[in-house]
């Protein structure tokens, strides 16, 4: 029986509200986000529009020449059904001329030059429509690791970054994503065929089931054996929980002086606001 | 005596006095248009909740020009606000204050400044030592601050000195989401409350605020709870709203007459075991 279940009613209006009041209150009416044709760019675009009203949000879709056509094209189904403005800049040209110079880099190197080109263009709508940019990373991944450090992970606030994949599937429902974007299989659509259950070995909600118990309930490992979750999952789900906390820290700093900034020199971003 | 009381459940601004004052002003005079003979703000309406660094800079004395305006303001409607109060010797503790006919009546300095979870509240403030009811216009009362009310000693005291009201100034951060209809922390809260009351043949009077502050919802729901536990009137989740309820006598002696709870209850013995428990602490 799965233990993630939520008030989705209550959800939306806690993540519609955080947007709203987040966004205004820095100044700013307006949100940017990149939308990949999948369901946590899909949900966020919902969650924006109805935030801050659709024609205050503008989604640009980035794909790379290798990008499965059918994600710009659920991209696009996406920006229509919510309303929000809808731009196509393709990092094909940025992209190639960075790698004429290396030829030989893997996939991993590829995968993360895409998404921090895709970050810059983002960041740089910021600046052309005076708009926030919206993470739409989730918890599952950033629990994983499975993003790039200021590549899709970098945002300047994230509405869904306390949800589980699973719960993203139940909220998308509720704000009625368009059904083809919640039913297909994640993808981080870098090269074809690509899913990210195939690649992580393990299905979201198998994971989602386990990180939920170990991070939210802090269960011991004997308490999740008896849950029914294999000891070597555990190990290696704990294992890449601890490698990638890098990535979800500030760059650590030296310490020399008495308050040295997020040590001993503490404030809310919501300073003064 | 029956008294009305109003609940203002605002969205401070983080490390705003000028505009918190204005906003607290606005409210008090809304409830003193309304008939009302109690306002009660949440705890720190007038600074916001995750100050951290900012506690010494926002600050201030009893004597500062904010607590002069408050105290102007109480002259015709008795006031219960939060703050950050500082003291000649540096320390600074999350404070409330009760005010009426101008006069500072009351001062409460919460004693349990919670520090675990997404709480840090005692590397930033000094804690307060004791629980003092006190008389006002509508019988004895007692003041707590939020995590304070946690703690079931802190209304027993209260109530062992004889408030019939507990007055709560709260700012509740909302969480703990799942499949039943509220969130987790408002689920305790009404809990609680509700038990409170009953517990102590008491009314309760909580206060929360809403608003974001870094991604963290403050989830609201105040509500006034009548000596039998039952809510008399809330305010909405997750919303600034403003609610008022006629708090009456004849309930508190009612329910005292049906289950009296507080005239049984044996101060002696419970003095008596627990500085057994104090004395026996540290033997083994």
């Amino acid at each position: 029986m799965s233990r993630l279940l939520v008030n989705t009613k209550l959800l939306r209006k806690i993540l519609v509200d955080f947007i709203r009041e987040e966004v205004c209150k820095t100044g700013v009416t307006k949100g940017v986000l990149g939308l990949s044709g999948g369901i946590d760019s899909a949900l966020v675009a919902f969650l924006a529009a109805e935030a801050l009203g659709p024609e205050n949000v503008h989604a640009v879709c980035m794909p790379y020449r290798t990008s499965n056509p059918e994600s710009e094209a659920h991209a696009r189904i996406v920006a229509d059904a919510c309303g929000v403005h809808y731009s196509v800049v393709p990092i094909t040209p940025m992209v190639d001329a960075y790698f004429e110079m290396f030829p030989d880099t893997d996939n991993m190197r590829r995968g993360n030059k895409m998404a921090r080109e895709r970050m810059t263009i983002l960041f740089d709508h910021s600046a052309l429509h005076g708009a926030l940019v919206l993470g739409t990373s989730n918890k599952t991944e950033l629990l994983l690791g499975y993003g790039t450090l200021y590549g899709d992970m970098a945002s300047a606030l994230n509405p869904i970054g306390d949800l589980y994949k699973t719960q993203i599937w139940q909220l998308s429902e509720e704000m009625e994503v368009p059904r083809e974007v919640i039913d297909k299989k994640p993808s981080a659509d870098l090269w074809a065929g690509q899913t990210d259950e195939q690649e992580l070995g393990f299905t979201y909600r198998e994971v989602d089931e386990l990180m939920y118990r170990m991070v939210d309930l802090r269960m011991t490992d004997e308490e999740l054996v008896r849950e029914g979750f294999p000891t070597e999952f555990t190990a290696k789900i704990r294992e890449r929980i601890k490698n990638s906390h890098f990535k979800r820290r500030l760059p650590i700093i030296a310490k020399v002086s008495n308050r040295t900034i997020d040590r001993d020199f503490r404030y809310s971003r919501d300073w003064g606001k | 005596m029956d008294f009305t009381a109003s609940l203002a459940q605002i969205k401070p601004k983080l490390g705003c006095l000028p505009e918190n004052l204005a906003t607290i002003e606005e409210n008090i005079v809304r409830a003193r248009k309304e008939g009302s003979d109690l306002v009660v703000f949440p705890e720190l309406a007038l600074t916001g909740y995750f100050l951290k660094d900012l506690v010494p800079d926002i600050a201030i004395s009893l004597d500062s020009p904010e607590i002069s305006r408050l105290k102007k303001l109480s002259k015709d409607i008795a006031i219960s606000v939060g703050f950050v109060e500082s003291t000649s010797d540096y320390r600074f503790f999350n404070s409330s204050l009760f005010l009426d006919k101008g006069e500072i009546v009351h001062v409460h300095r919460k004693v349990y400044l919670p520090t675990y979870g997404l709480f840090d509240e005692q590397r930033y403030m000094a804690r307060g030592d004791r629980f003092r009811a006190f008389d006002s216009r509508f019988g004895r009362i007692g003041m707590l601050i939020c995590e304070d009310l946690w703690h079931l000693s802190a209304p027993y005291i209260l109530a062992m000195q004889g408030a019939t009201t507990i007055v709560c100034l709260s700012s509740s951060p909302g969480r703990g989401l799942t499949d039943d209809e509220w969130l987790g922390s408002t689920i305790a809260w009404q809990r609680l409350n509700a038990t409170t009351a009953t517990f102590l043949n008491a009314r309760v009077l909580y206060c929360n605020r809403v608003g974001y502050e870094d991604g963290i919802n403050f989830w609201g729901g105040s509500e006034a709870v009548g000596p039998c536990g039952t809510s008399l009137s809330r305010a909405k989740l997750l919303e600034e709203d403003f609610v008022t309820a006629v708090i009456k006598e004849s309930e508190l002696r009612r329910e005292r007459i049906l289950a009296p709870l507080m005239r049984d209850e044996n101060l002696p013995l419970t003095l008596r075991e627990l500085q057994l428990i104090e004395s026996e602490r540290g033997r083994t």
